[in-house]
């Protein structure tokens, strides 16, 4: 190897070794801010974990809903059809939150398995159900996402 | 039979983008003239039947015909007539349309203004512009047709428009937005067209800097007017959100970022040839990418997009073709054109690659953390989401060099510096800006905030340290007006931009660290105290609009005592769809907004309301308008005349040429 193509491999090979690093990097800090997705039966067999930032989801269980007299703090049951687990939140919920329809939580569990969230998102219009939730519902309607909290009975 | 009039135009138009796409290309190597010289018709008779079949969707969007399916699902009898007509870019179908649209005015645009252009670049440039226009026509002929009828049920009204795009935000962001994606087509042809001859000079470069330029401004100003829009129609109060849909837009600003600064080396100094090619592909691809993440409807769900991937496929196959078929072509000849001249470390060279490396280095991981979770979840690792924080750790660090460099890098001349001559122009700003930084949080309530004093301290020196280089220019001249009228208008371009960039800056951080944002219970009557201000909920109303109901509530806001104005934020139900949205009401100013929004009613008394104190929010906005305007403002230089003279200049008619056109379409 002549020397002009010595010095391309080891630039080559620098530049490889140094986006590697970058990136290796970059995916282990990225771990410390991931959210894992857990419906409400991982949550209850213990799979989430404790005090760290995780999101949940699934259907709200029509007549669980409780507010607070004199504060925003609300509490409703969110099921996946097998488990049940209770949410509190204390800020405005959005404008599409309902019983018996989907959403999304980001936050954390507290020691009681009472899960604290953070941010709730609902679904987008009433034809949609959001995908994690969609997807892990166990109702018999494998194919699209559309309003599948209403084919569920909340019976569990 | 409007509908199937622009299904035809459209098919007329895919057979013109095919003609395009071939007969000028292959002229260019035959060197047959007429071929070439086609290009210039082709292009206008593309314009015309995708403006044609844009034209007849809007009509038929203006006269609710529902049995056309894509009016059916987007649009409602009730819907006011400005919102019927933003509807035909409210869905897919018709926003790819729009795409196509802008793409074909672009491609005129080019023929147009290219009097001094070889006609061999020209008849390439447009050739490779008719490629993907042909992509993209046959996209949305094949998967995504807007035409397409619902017969023999015609349902009675639509579906109506998503109240959330009944906004005039909505009305003009997405243009805006195309036009700076779609723009970037043109410097890609650019690159593409100089790898094919091989030639890449000085001359290349000015050509492409206007069309990088003006595309990098519209998509400042529609990156802007969508977190605007964000900001005052979802209710949140948040103006970015590192949303994937966001990071789609975002990339190709960045990329552009970087690539407008090599263009300004390429151009001066002949030197990083490869590396503007790369950028000009590069920021291409990833308007591409953003086309596909946002249309493909992968972001929703990765199985959604496996359930029905046609759309998706097709994007992607597209995707491949493009940015495989462009690279390759960047790996076989970028050899071909050659930088020459080298310069010093103490030169303005250094720093603009610095900057473009660290900007490319942005986009890789903005890249990243969009991509990341659908990789995770394609393969099965399990449904995640990254969260901002993970963003804006590594985005304020870089950006803050990036601060750092632009003031010392603007002063240093081409090739190398005597740095010792510019000690004082440094350091005056250097150390005013301290200072500023240092003080600066003592202005805002609460505890001393550090991050605080940085952000202020490197926002103040992009602008303090520019401003000193302006000074530093002028002080030759016998007076300082004589001095300031003989800078370049791309000089003051770049002061403006640079000055846009560090207003976001500041806006952005300080707007983050000093924030009041609450939500809180509020009963009819009883006033309550949010950072300095009193609220009081007064009354709640309702009210009936064309096609929505509403409750209206009346914030009363006041300081010490004294009422200041009237807030009213609006629950509205929509009456078609029945979907539920929240209208914030938003006291605006340059140096803080009071934002308030109504939540849900909790009791005959009581409703929930979201209250927010922004502090200078409107900066951020204002520093990419800043921006934008420092893009067009460079267009205007007098070195940028061959575009300027040949806009003056009426587009002749080309009768004869337009027939070599169609005949080739009827063969």
């Amino acid at each position: 190897m002549n020397t002009v193509r010595k010095q391309r491999l080891m630039l080559v090979m620098f530049i490889v070794a140094v986006s590697t690093l970058g990136v290796g990097l970059t995916v282990y800090a990225m771990r410390e801010n991931m959210n894992y997705f857990y419906p409400p039966s991982k949550i209850l067999a213990g799979d989430a974990p404790m005090g760290r930032s995780i999101r949940a989801g699934g259907c709200v269980v029509p007549g669980t809903v409780e507010r607070a007299d004199d504060s925003l703090l609300v509490r409703f049951d969110v099921t996946d059809g097998i488990g049940q687990i209770s949410v509190t939140f204390d800020e405005i919920l959005p404008d599409l939150f309902a019983e018996g329809e989907a959403v999304v939580l980001t936050g954390m569990l507290d020691r009681e398995g009472v899960f604290v969230a953070s941010k709730v998102l609902a679904k987008h219009d009433e034809q949609y159900t959001p995908p994690e939730v969609a997807d892990t519902l166990q109702v018999d309607d494998t194919a699209n996402h559309t309003a599948k909290c209403k084919g569920m009975s909340y019976d569990s | 039979m409007i509908p199937e009039f622009g299904q035809l135009s459209l098919i007329i138009a895919l057979l013109m983008a095919i003609t395009l796409s071939v007969i000028p290309m292959v002229g260019s190597f035959n060197g047959k003239l007429i071929w070439m010289s086609a290009s210039r018709s082709l292009a206008a008779g593309l314009f015309v039947f995708v403006a044609i079949a844009f034209a007849l969707l809007t009509w038929s969007f203006y006269v609710s015909d529902f049995s056309v399916a894509y009016v059916a699902n987007h649009s409602n009898s009730l819907l006011p007539v400005q919102y019927k007509i933003s509807a035909v870019w409210g869905g897919h179908e018709g926003s790819l349309l729009l795409w196509v649209l802008i793409l074909s005015g672009w491609t005129l645009a080019v023929s147009v203004f290219s009097a001094k252009l070889p006609l061999e670049m020209l008849a390439r440039v447009l050739s490779v512009m008719g490629i993907i226009a042909v992509g993209f026509l046959l996209f949305t002929i094949f998967t995504s047709n807007p035409f397409d009828r619902v017969l023999p049920n015609v349902p009675r009204d639509g579906g109506d428009l998503n109240p959330l795009l009944q906004d005039f935000g909505l009305i003009i962001h997405p243009p805006m937005l195309y036009m700076g994606y779609v723009g970037f087509s043109v410097v890609f042809a650019f690159a593409i067209a100089a790898l094919i001859s091989g030639r890449l000079d000085s001359v290349w470069a000015r050509w492409c800097r206007p069309w990088t330029n003006s595309a990098w401004g519209f998509l400042s100003v529609g990156i802007a007017l969508g977190s605007w829009w964000a900001y005052y129609e979802l209710g949140w109060g948040g103006w970015w959100f590192w949303d994937p849909v966001e990071n789609a837009s975002f990339m190709p600003w960045l990329a552009g970022t970087a690539l407008i600064h090599t263009l300004s080396m390429t151009e001066k100094r002949g030197v990083f040839k490869n590396w503007t090619l790369f950028l000009a592909i590069f920021t291409f691809s990833l308007s591409l990418l953003g086309t596909f993440l946002v249309r493909s409807g992968v972001l929703t769900s990765v199985h959604a997009f496996a359930a029905d991937p046609t759309r998706g496929v097709y994007i992607l196959g597209f995707l491949a073709v493009v940015i495989g078929g462009s690279l390759t072509l960047f790996a076989f000849r970028a050899s071909a054109v050659k930088s020459v001249t080298g310069f010093e470390l103490m030169s303005r060279e250094t720093f603009l690659l610095a900057n473009s490396i660290l900007f490319a280095i942005t986009v890789n991981f903005v890249l990243l953390g969009t991509l990341y979770p659908l990789a995770s979840d394609a393969f099965n690792l399990g449904k995640i989401s990254v969260g901002e924080p993970w963003f804006n750790m590594f985005f304020t660090k870089i950006m803050a060099i990036v601060a750092v460099m632009i003031g010392i890098g603007t002063m240093l001349n081409w090739k190398k510096t005597d740095a010792s001559k510019l000690r004082f122009w440094i350091l005056v700003p250097l150390i005013a800006s301290f200072w500023i930084g240092v003080l600066a949080p003592l202005a805002f309530r609460g505890d001393y905030s550090i991050p605080a004093a940085i952000s202020v301290a490197l926002g103040s020196w992009v602008i303090l340290s520019t401003l000193s280089d302006v000074w530093r220019r002028t002080e030759k001249a016998s007076t300082r007006t004589a001095g300031l009228k003989r800078l370049s208008r791309s000089y003051y371009g770049m002061v403006l931009a640079h000055i846009g960039f560090a207003l976001s800056l500041l806006g952005a951080t300080i707007n983050t660290i000093y924030s009041d944002q609450r939500d809180m219970r509020l009963t009819v009557g009883k006033p309550i105290e949010a950072a300095g201000y009193q609220y009081e909920l007064a009354d709640v109303s309702q009210v009936r609009a064309q096609n929505y109901n509403a409750d209206v509530g009346e914030v009363v806001v006041s300081r010490d005592g004294e009422e200041l104005f009237r807030l009213s934020p609006e629950k509205r139900r929509y009456m078609s769809g029945g979907s539920i949205m929240t209208e914030a009401a938003i006291d605006a100013g340059f140096f803080r907004d009071i934002y308030v929004a109504l939540g849900e009613k909790l009791s005959n008394t009581d409703w929930a309301v979201r209250i927010h104190y922004k502090p200078v929010v409107r900066w951020i906005w204002l520093g990419a308008i800043f921006m934008a305007a420092g893009g067009f403002l460079a267009l205007a230089d007098k070195r940028y005349k061959l575009v300027k003279k040949a806009e003056t200049k009426p587009v002749p008619a080309k009768t004869d040429k337009n027939l070599v056109g169609q005949e080739a379409i009827a063969k």
